[in-house]
C-alpha cells in the first residue's frame, strides 16, 4: 500500500518536473504515423526549451 | 456538492472560524495579535471564496461545459497542447504566476500598518484577482488558448489588441527595472550576499551543462545537484563574509551592483538558454514552492506575535518607505498579491493549452491566485513580526531619515517606533551583514522576517544562514523573471519593429538578437539607474510605475473579459468583472493623477523634477545629488509621461469596451464571439 502511493508521488514529482517527458514522447511518437525522424533524448530537451521560451511564462 | 446536513455544518464552522479570525485582526486591537489569525482568517476566507463564489460564477456565468473538448483534447500535438493532469496544471500555473510581487508589495505596504494591507489582500484577490485569472483563462480556453493581445484584437478590436501589447511591454520593462533595484539592494555592500548572487550564476550553469550535455532532460537529477550547489553559494558566501582579504573585493556600491545587474541582463539574454535561464528557472521553482510550505509551516508552528500596529500614522501620507496616502497607493503597493494583470498574460499563455477539462479552470483560474495571494499574507506577516521600529530602520532610505545611523535613530524614535543604534548593530552581526539601516526595497526586511521565523523554529544559531537563504531566494527568482521577462520584451519588440522594418523579426538571427537585446535592456536599466540615483532610494519612484502599469494590464484583461461576458449575453451577471474593473479603473486614474499632479515634490514626478530644477539653479542641493540632478529631473519628466500614457490607455481601452457593448446592447453590428465551436470529448474519447 505505502510501495503504491510513494509510486505514486514519485509519478507525480517527475510529470511536474518534466523528468518523464522524453518517454511521453517516444509513447507518443508510436502511435503517430508521421515520417519525422525521432528526436534523440539531448534534442527533444532543447527543442522543448525552445519552445517554452516564446511566450510569457514566468511573472512578477 | 449536495446540501446535506454535514457539508451545512462545515461550511458554517468555516464561515464562524473566519469571522472570528477576523474580527480578531480588524477590530480587538487593545493587545497584540497573533500571526496565527491571519492564517486561519486567509485559509477560512479563500474556502469559503472558492466553494461559493468561484462556484457560482463558473456554474452560471460561464456556464463551464465539461462535455466540452478543450483545445488540448482537440489539437493534441505532444508539443505546446498537451492534455494534462489538473495538478500538474496547477503545478505549472503557481509556478509561473508566483514571482517576487507578492513577497515585495506587502512588505512595503506594511508602513501603513497590518490592516490595509491585509484587507485588500484578501477582498481584491477573492473579488478581484481571482476572478480575473479565472475569466481569462476560460476566455483563452475557449478561443485555442489564444494570447491576451490576440483576444482584445478579435473582441474589441485593434485599440484594445494594440493597447494590450503596449501595455505588456512597458509592464515588462518597469517590472524588471524595479526587481533589478530590489536586487541592488540587497546586494550593496554586503559581500555575503553579492558572492552568492555571484555564485548562483555558475551553479546554475553546470546544472545546465549537466541537463542539455551530461544527462539530457533528467530534471529532477539536476534539480537536486543545483539546489546542493545553491546551498554551498549561501554557505561559501559565509566564508567570503569572514575573509579579510575576499571581503574587500565583493563590497560594492549600489552604482557597481546596479551595472552588474544590466551586463548580466544583457548577457544572460542572449546565451542560449539551456545554458542559463531554463537550470534556474527550475531551481527557482522548486524553491519557491519549498519556502512557501516552509514559511507557512514555521509561522504555525512559532506563532510568532504581529508588533507592528493596525494602522500608524502615515496613512497620511507621510511615509518614509514611500509617499502617498493610504488611499489609493496601499492599492498600488500591493499589486500582485490582490489583483495582477501580468496573470492574465500566464493564464492566456501556456496554461489553456494543457488543460484537459474545461471543468479544471476554476481550480487552475481562481485557485492558484488564491494561493498566491496567501503567500502575500505570509510576506506581510514576515514584516509585521519584526519590531517596527526596525522594520523602518531597515527600509527607510537615507535621503529621508538621514545617512548617519544616529540621525536615522532619532528620527525613527520621533516616530514613536523605538529603536537603537546597538540593537541594530547586533542584528546586523547576528545576520552577518555590515549594516541593515536604508536597506530598502523590501528583500532585506522580509529576509530578516523569514530568517527570524525560521531560526525560532528550526536552529536558533543559524540566523545569519537563514537570512541569505532567504536573499538567495529571493535573488533566485527575481533573476530568473528578469532573464524570463527581458527575453519575452525582446520578442515583442522584434514583433513590433518588424512592421517598420521586416528583417527585425528575425528571431533565430544572432545580429538582429544582440540589437533587439540591447535595446530592450537599455529600456530597463535606464529605469534601473534612475533608481540607483534618487535620494528618496528609488522605490518611491519605481514601485507605484510599477503598480500602475500591473494595474493597467489588469484593466485591459478585465476590460476583455466584460466585453466577452456581454457578448455572450450575460450582461445581468456581467458585474462579476465590471465591478474589479470599476475599481481598479478608479484606483489606477487617481494614483497616476497624484503621481503626475501632486504638488508635492516628493509624491507628484513634476513637482519633483521642477522642485529639483529650482534646488539646482540656487546651489542648495547636496554636490553628490548636484551631479545626477539633471539626469534626475529629465527622469522624472519621463516617468509622468509614462503614467499618463497608462492612465490614457486604460480609458481608451475602457470606453472602446463600453462603445462595443452599447453597440451590442442595442442590436447593432460587432464583431462576432471568436469562440470555438462546440466539439464534445466523446469525439475524443479513447476507442
Amino acid at each position: 500500500m505505502l510501495h503504491k502511493r510513494l509510486l505514486y508521488i514519485w509519478r507525480f514529482l517527475r510529470q511536474l518536473t518534466g523528468d518523464d517527458a522524453y518517454e511521453h514522447y517516444l509513447a507518443h511518437r508510436q502511435c503517430a504515423h508521421t515520417s519525422e525522424p525521432v528526436l534523440t533524448r539531448q534534442k527533444f530537451y532543447l527543442y522543448r526549451l525552445e519552445l517554452k521560451s516564446r511566450g510569457v511564462n514566468r511573472c512578477c | 456538492m449536495k446540501r446535506t446536513g454535514p457539508s451545512i455544518i462545515l461550511w458554517s464552522a468555516i464561515a464562524l472560524v473566519g469571522a472570528w479570525a477576523l474580527a480578531n485582526i480588524a477590530i480587538f486591537r487593545d493587545e497584540s495579535i497573533n500571526a496565527v489569525w491571519f492564517i486561519v482568517a486567509a485559509i477560512c476566507v479563500y474556502l469559503l471564496a472558492y466553494r461559493f463564489y468561484s462556484a457560482w460564477i463558473c456554474a452560471r456565468v460561464l456556464t463551464l461545459d465539461a462535455t466540452r473538448a478543450t483545445p488540448a483534447v482537440r489539437l493534441n500535438n505532444n508539443r505546446d497542447y498537451i492534455p494534462t493532469n489538473k495538478w500538474i496544471v496547477f503545478g505549472h500555473h503557481f509556478a509561473a504566476i508566483a514571482g517576487p510581487g507578492p513577497l515585495i508589495g506587502p512588505t512595503l505596504a506594511a508602513q501603513f500598518g497590518y490592516l490595509p494591507g491585509t484587507l485588500w489582500i484578501l477582498i481584491g484577490s477573492v473579488l478581484g484577482g481571482c476572478v480575473q485569472d479565472l475569466v481569462v483563462l476560460f476566455c483563452s480556453l475557449r478561443r485555442d488558448g489564444r494570447s491576451l493581445g490576440q483576444m482584445a484584437k478579435d473582441e474589441l478590436g485593434p485599440v484594445g489588441g494594440w493597447a494590450a501589447i503596449f501595455g505588456t511591454m512597458m509592464i515588462i520593462t518597469v517590472i524588471v527595472a524595479v526587481l533589478g533595484l530590489v536586487v541592488v539592494n540587497a546586494m550593496k555592500n554586503s559581500p555575503w550576499a553579492t558572492t552568492t548572487v555571484l555564485g548562483t550564476i555558475p551553479a546554475a550553469m553546470l546544472v545546465g551543462i549537466y541537463l542539455s550535455n551530461i544527462r539530457p532532460g533528467r530534471i529532477l537529477e539536476g534539480s537536486i545537484i543545483g539546489l546542493v550547489l545553491l546551498l554551498m553559494c549561501v554557505v561559501g558566501g559565509g566564508w567570503v563574509h569572514g575573509n579579510s582579504t575576499l571581503a574587500p573585493l565583493f563590497d560594492w556600491n549600489a552604482m557597481t551592483c546596479a551595472w552588474f545587474v544590466i551586463i548580466y541582463g544583457f548577457i544572460a539574454a542572449v546565451l542560449p538558454i539551456w545554458l542559463l535561464l531554463a537550470p534556474r528557472d527550475y531551481l527557482s521553482a522548486f524553491l519557491k514552492i519549498g519556502v512557501v510550505i516552509l514559511l507557512a509551516f514555521s509561522i504555525m508552528l512559532y506563532a510568532p506575535a504581529i508588533k507592528m500596529p493596525a494602522l500608524t500614522q502615515f496613512i497620511d501620507g507621510t511615509g518614509p518607505i514611500f509617499k502617498g496616502d493610504v488611499f489609493p497607493f496601499v492599492f498600488i503597493t500591493i499589486a500582485c498579491g490582490a489583483i495582477s494583470g501580468f496573470h492574465s498574460l500566464i493564464a492566456s499563455g501556456t496554461t489553456p493549452k494543457l488543460l484537459s477539462n474545461e471543468a479544471d479552470v476554476r481550480m487552475i483560474g481562481y485557485g492558484s491566485m488564491a494561493l498566491e495571494s496567501f503567500v502575500a499574507i505570509m510576506a506581510m506577516v514576515a514584516a509585521c513580526t519584526l519590531e517596527p521600529g526596525v522594520y523602518f530602520a531597515i527600509n527607510s532610505p537615507g535621503g529621508v531619515v538621514g545617512k548617519v545611523a544616529g540621525e536615522a535613530v532619532n528620527m525613527i524614535n520621533s516616530w514613536g517606533f523605538m529603536v537603537t543604534v546597538e540593537q541594530m548593530q547586533a542584528l546586523a552581526t547576528q545576520m552577518g551583514e555590515k549594516t541593515l539601516f536604508a536597506r530598502t526595497g523590501g528583500a532585506p526586511s522580509l529576509a530578516v522576517g523569514m530568517a527570524a521565523i525560521f531560526s525560532s523554529s528550526f536552529g536558533k544559531n543559524l540566523m545569519a544562514m537563514w537570512y541569505h537563504f532567504a536573499i538567495m531566494f529571493e535573488v533566485l527568482f527575481i533573476l530568473t523573471t528578469l532573464d524570463a521577462g527581458t527575453r519575452v520584451g525582446r520578442f515583442i519588440l522584434q514583433d513590433c519593429l518588424k512592421t517598420v522594418w521586416k528583417p527585425m523579426g528575425d528571431i533565430s538571427s544572432y545580429p538582429v538578437t544582440i540589437l533587439s537585446s540591447a535595446l530592450f535592456v537599455a529600456a530597463w536599466g535606464y529605469f534601473l539607474i534612475q533608481g540607483v540615483m534618487d535620494p528618496l532610494g528609488g522605490v518611491n519612484i519605481l514601485w507605484p510605475l510599477f503598480g500602475i502599469a500591473n494595474q493597467l494590464l489588469a484593466g485591459i484583461a478585465l476590460s476583455v473579459a466584460t466585453g466577452i461576458l456581454i457578448k455572450m449575453g450575460k450582461q445581468r451577471h456581467v458585474w462579476v468583472t465590471a465591478l474589479p474593473l470599476a475599481w481598479i479603473a478608479i484606483i489606477c486614474t487617481w494614483a497616476s493623477f497624484e503621481k503626475v499632479f501632486s504638488s508635492n515634490p516628493q509624491i507628484g514626478f513634476l513637482a519633483g523634477a521642477t522642485d529639483m530644477a529650482s534646488k539646482l539653479a540656487a546651489g542648495t542641493l547636496a554636490p553628490e545629488l548636484a551631479n545626477v540632478a539633471p539626469q534626475l529631473i529629465v527622469g522624472q519628466r519621463i516617468d509622468a509621461v509614462l503614467t499618463v500614457l497608462f492612465a490614457s490607455m486604460l480609458w481608451i481601452v475602457i470606453l472602446d469596451m463600453c462603445r462595443i457593448s452599447y453597440r451590442f446592447v442595442n442590436g447593432k453590428a460587432v464583431l462576432p464571439l471568436s469562440e470555438s465551436a462546440y466539439v464534445s470529448c466523446e469525439a475524443y474519447a479513447v476507442k
